[in-house]
């Protein structure tokens, strides 16, 4: 028992768990209406397959994946849809997403699902659990499917991560202890499936309830119970896998690097229902906690419920609600509104009062005490990362290795300068990628114009070519066989004999030129003054212009030979 | 939890133990000069954030102006006229806290700063204004002389109550002798440094403390002074030659530089490795200036010397991020 590997730093903050396990789990009444967001994961909304005013089935698709990582939602219960629109979704930036509504008839129809046939490969296994909207519910949102691909050969270890760090969070403790039988059923359905070489799961120890209950169902299965100490970010991916293994995800890799693979525990009870039963997500398992709270515990309810529904069921005093939280305090994010709908990765919802959650006091300069770096779990130098964000040096935040941060919050809590050090950098990150994305965006552009400039100059150089050879023919009849004007020869489009431009389009087609190539100076001229970035292109048009002003002057000039 | 406030309260408190060792073995001279030290510093500061427009109580309330005050107060020779003490103060807060942006900006160790600047300006009085210990004043000087030696008001004279200390008469007096001579001098005592050894045991208690209540690392303690008697050892293993090691731990300002002053984290190097190393080159530079210098002691300026080489410290000692093969480095473009 035990681990022999450790990762750096970590925080005990008080765990608060006690409030939402008095109860057994709870099932949420059906709402009337429900709101289902397209995009429920990490990537991508899949395409719309319902229209508005069509019945639906408990159960029945309501969008299809899209190449990409676009996973498709399901009908959390049987009812009408009344709307598809914009709507405003649980997201640290109150985004709006696309969201189809249903009014529920009641009674709950199901859709009939198609359970995987045991025939099926393992590529079409995880396409099944694609098709059936499995993502990781952890609170991440990673599409399954595309998860269990990540690795090129079958990983040494599976793990299954039960150990649920953060503070209020409930969840998977209660699905542990209560259902430890599916649990087990998950992890060997996914070890089925990828074919690891050994399946663990890690659990804080400050579950006793849930590892003994696993303890037992996984009894004669060869799963493994790892229990870890109680330690804040012990149930990161990365840090889970350095407490069970010892080994370091390389930055910027997956866990597939190190012939790891790591599933939430109800993730893994996801994946058994959708392979054996057919059955897609349209439920989950939801701690509601918070002193606002009469009736805190674990609720288990339909993907699309509204927030205020269940907090309603749970009892909340609206008078002393002070925080709405969605997940949980250190890497949870506030909600403005309780008007949102239950989604696949919300494992948590925070009624929180003032007294739990006084309002931060005003941050105080950083003192660079390094209480912050005795903390962090990645062994990076947070008062270092917080100095360049805040100063908007951000690449040199990235230089100190800003992206291997998971951003757990762990040296916001231990700051005695009260600084929110994640928000500053979650903001460097965004202006990082902006950054990247427009530099990528610029680099597209710039070699789009590069292929259209190459093809003119070709282009231009393949009319050169023909009028040159057009030029030789006519100057071998004038000088050769002048009464063989052959019929050949007046085949050639522009023969000077050949009923061709007069000389007066001609002059106007030079005098166009000319005037063209005079514009093309001038704009030159004052983009060398003002916009110097442009001078390539302009110095390329006027080139071009150049050339045509002297074609036509050729042209002009052989049409008066001509005659 | 620790608040920045506490930190500073935390770090205060654990002055005590050394500061009551002080004022025991050298008379009210230090508690005058700690009380003025510390508001000074406060006054200073209210003054210049009322004039950068800053919160004024909000801001004083963090304490830190008034651990710098004390650390001053703890450091400067305990007969100092007022003014010197309110140059070095000042100039701490001014010059080395506020010109650099306030909290948490500065380069330099403010107390220090204030300490190096009067060293150098008012040498004189800055090495012989040592109290000597009560117990070898003929008539030990009472609160009311105190006062007096401090306003310049009476007719106080301090000759008869200063003197050099342990780690300035040995460095002298040991051309001319050998080691069991000179200690014969009253103010050896029977130990070590008669006062001074207790002084430095009271410092390294408060420290200990901190280090207990996580306040502090132990990384810079321990290299600093594992580097001063690696240094002592090496160089100076003959106390008929030299200052023996038993004076530099326990003589002078080491245990207070060690625990206290060197710790500073806005001015110390950042991560462990860092710290480690920004210790180890206090420790050297300390015995260098103590020994081949002509300063008695030099805590002051070898701190401020390895503030010099806390960005480049800080360049070269990350800690090799989880995930990464190996250590970040350098200066980032
Ligand atoms: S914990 Fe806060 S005050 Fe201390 S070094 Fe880190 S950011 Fe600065
Ligand atoms: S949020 Fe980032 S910097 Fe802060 S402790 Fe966590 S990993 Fe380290």
């Amino acid at each position: 028992m035990g681990t022999q590997f450790d990762f750096p730093g970590g925080i005990h903050p008080p765990d608060n768990k006690l409030r939402s396990l008095q109860t057994p789990i709870r099932q949420a009444p059906l709402p009337d209406r429900l709101t289902v967001p397209l995009r429920q994961h990490r990537g991508d909304p899949g395409r719309v397959v319902v229209a508005v005013g069509d019945h639906v089935l408990t159960g029945q698709p309501l969008s299809e994946g899209q190449p990409g990582r676009s996973v498709p939602v399901h009908a959390p219960t049987s009812g009408t849809i009344t709307a598809i629109k914009s709507h405003e979704v649980p997201h640290a930036s109150g985004l709006e997403e696309t969201c189809i509504l249903i009014e529920a008839d009641g009674r709950d129809q199901w859709y009939k699902l198609a359970p995987c046939p045991d025939s099926a490969s393992t590529a079409e296994r995880y396409d099944h659990l694609h098709r059936t909207g499995v993502v990781g519910l952890g609170g991440a949102g990673f599409p399954t499917r595309d998860k269990l691909q990540s690795a090129e050969a079958a990983p040494d270890v599976l793990i299954l991560n039960g150990a649920e760090c953060e503070p209020y969070i409930t969840a998977d403790q209660a699905l542990m202890r209560e259902r430890p039988d599916s649990v087990v059923a998950g992890a060997l359905a996914l070890w089925r499936l990828v074919g690891a070489g050994r399946c663990l799961i890690g659990i804080e120890d400050n579950k006793p309830d849930a590892i003994e209950a696993l303890r037992q169902s996984a009894e004669g299965t060869s799963v493994e119970i790892r229990v870890v100490a109680t330690r804040y970010p012990s149930g990161g991916e990365r840090q889970l896998i350095q407490l069970l293994t010892g080994l370091e995800v390389p930055s910027g890799g997956l866990p597939a690097d190190v012939g790891v693979l790591c599933q939430n525990v109800a993730t893994a009870v996801a994946v058994d229902r959708s392979l054996r039963l057919g059955e897609p997500v349209i439920q989950r398992i939801t701690t509601l906690t918070g002193e606002a709270l009469a009736r805190p515990g674990n609720i288990e309810a339909r993907i699309g419920t509204p927030l205020d529904h269940l907090l309603f069921e749970a009892g909340l005093d609206p008078q002393r609600l002070h925080r709405l939280i969605m997940g949980g305090p250190l890497m949870g994010f506030d909600l403005t509104t309780t008007g949102l709908p239950l989604i696949k990765t919300a494992n948590c919802l925070i009624a929180g009062t003032a007294g739990e959650f006084p309002d931060p006091p005003v941050p105080q300069p950083c003192i660079r005490c390094g209480l912050c770096e005795q903390a962090c779990p990645v062994d990076l130098l947070p008062q270092q990362l917080y100095w360049f964000a805040s100063a908007g040096e951000h690449r040199k935040a990235e230089h100190f290795d800003l992206f291997d941060c998971i951003e757990c919050g762990a040296c916001d809590w231990v700051c005695p300068s009260h600084l929110p050090l994640t928000e500053y950098y979650r903001h460097s990150k965004g202006v990082l990628r902006q950054e990247q994305k427009e530099q990528a965006e610029a680099d597209h552009a710039r070699q789009r114009f590069e292929e259209r400039q190459a093809r003119l100059e070709r282009e231009q150089a393949e009319r050169e070519e023909r009028r040159r050879a057009r030029q030789q023919a006519r100057e071998q009849r004038h000088n050769v066989a002048p009464a063989e004007a052959s019929e050949a020869a007046t085949a050639a489009a522009t023969s000077p004999t050949a009923p061709g431009p007069d000389r007066e389009t001609l002059i106007q087609r030079r005098d166009q030129a000319r005037q063209k190539v005079e514009e093309a100076q001038a704009q030159l001229a004052e983009a060398r003054e003002q916009t110097p970035e442009a001078v390539p292109k302009l110095e390329r048009a006027l080139n071009k212009h150049q050339k045509r002003l002297d074609a036509a002057e050729k042209a002009l000039s052989d049409a008066q030979e001509d005659t | 939890m620790l608040t920045t406030q506490r930190i500073m309260l935390w770090v205060m408190a654990a002055t005590l133990p050394g500061l009551l060792a002080l004022i025991h073995f050298f008379g009210w001279g230090v508690l005058i000069n700690v009380l003025w030290c510390m508001g000074i510093a406060m006054a200073t500061e209210a003054l210049i954030l009322w004039i950068r427009a800053r919160p004024v109580q909000h801001t004083l309330m963090d304490g830190s102006a008034a651990l710098t005050g004390l650390l001053l107060g703890l450091s400067l020779p305990p007969l100092l006229p007022w003014w010197i003490a309110l140059v070095a103060t000042a100039s701490a807060i001014i010059l080395a806290k506020h010109l650099y942006g306030g909290l948490g900006s500065n380069l330099f160790n403010p107390a220090m700063v204030g300490y190096a600047l009067v060293l150098v300006s008012f040498p004189e009085a800055m090495s012989t204004r040592w109290a000597l210990p009560l117990s070898l004043q003929e008539t030990p000087l009472s609160l009311l002389d105190s006062l007096s030696v401090f306003t310049g008001l009476g007719s106080t004279s301090v000759d008869a109550f200063t003197g050099a200390t342990p780690l300035d008469d040995y460095k002298h007096a040991i051309d001319g002798a050998i080691a069991s001579q000179v200690t014969t001098a009253p103010i050896y005592g029977d130990r070590v440094a008669l006062g001074w050894e207790w002084v430095n045991l009271g410092f390294l208690a408060g420290g200990l403390l901190l280090i207990q209540r996580r306040i502090i690392t132990w990384h810079i303690p321990v290299s600093l002074l594992g580097a001063l008697t690696i240094m002592a050892l090496l160089f100076g293993y003959d106390p008929d030659q030299s200052v023996p090691l038993s004076l530099h731990l326990l003589a002078g300002g080491t245990m207070l530089g060690a625990f206290f002053i060197a710790t500073d984290p806005v001015s110390a190097a950042t991560s462990n490795r860092g710290k480690l190393w920004y210790g180890a080159g206090i420790g050297v530079l300390l015995y260098t200036i103590r020994a081949w210098g002509s300063y008695p002691d030099a805590v002051a300026f070898a701190v401020l010397l390895m503030n010099l080489a806390v960005p480049f410290l800080d360049y070269y000692t990350r800690p090799r991020t989880r995930g990464h093969k190996r250590a970040g480095r350098g200066v980032p473009s």
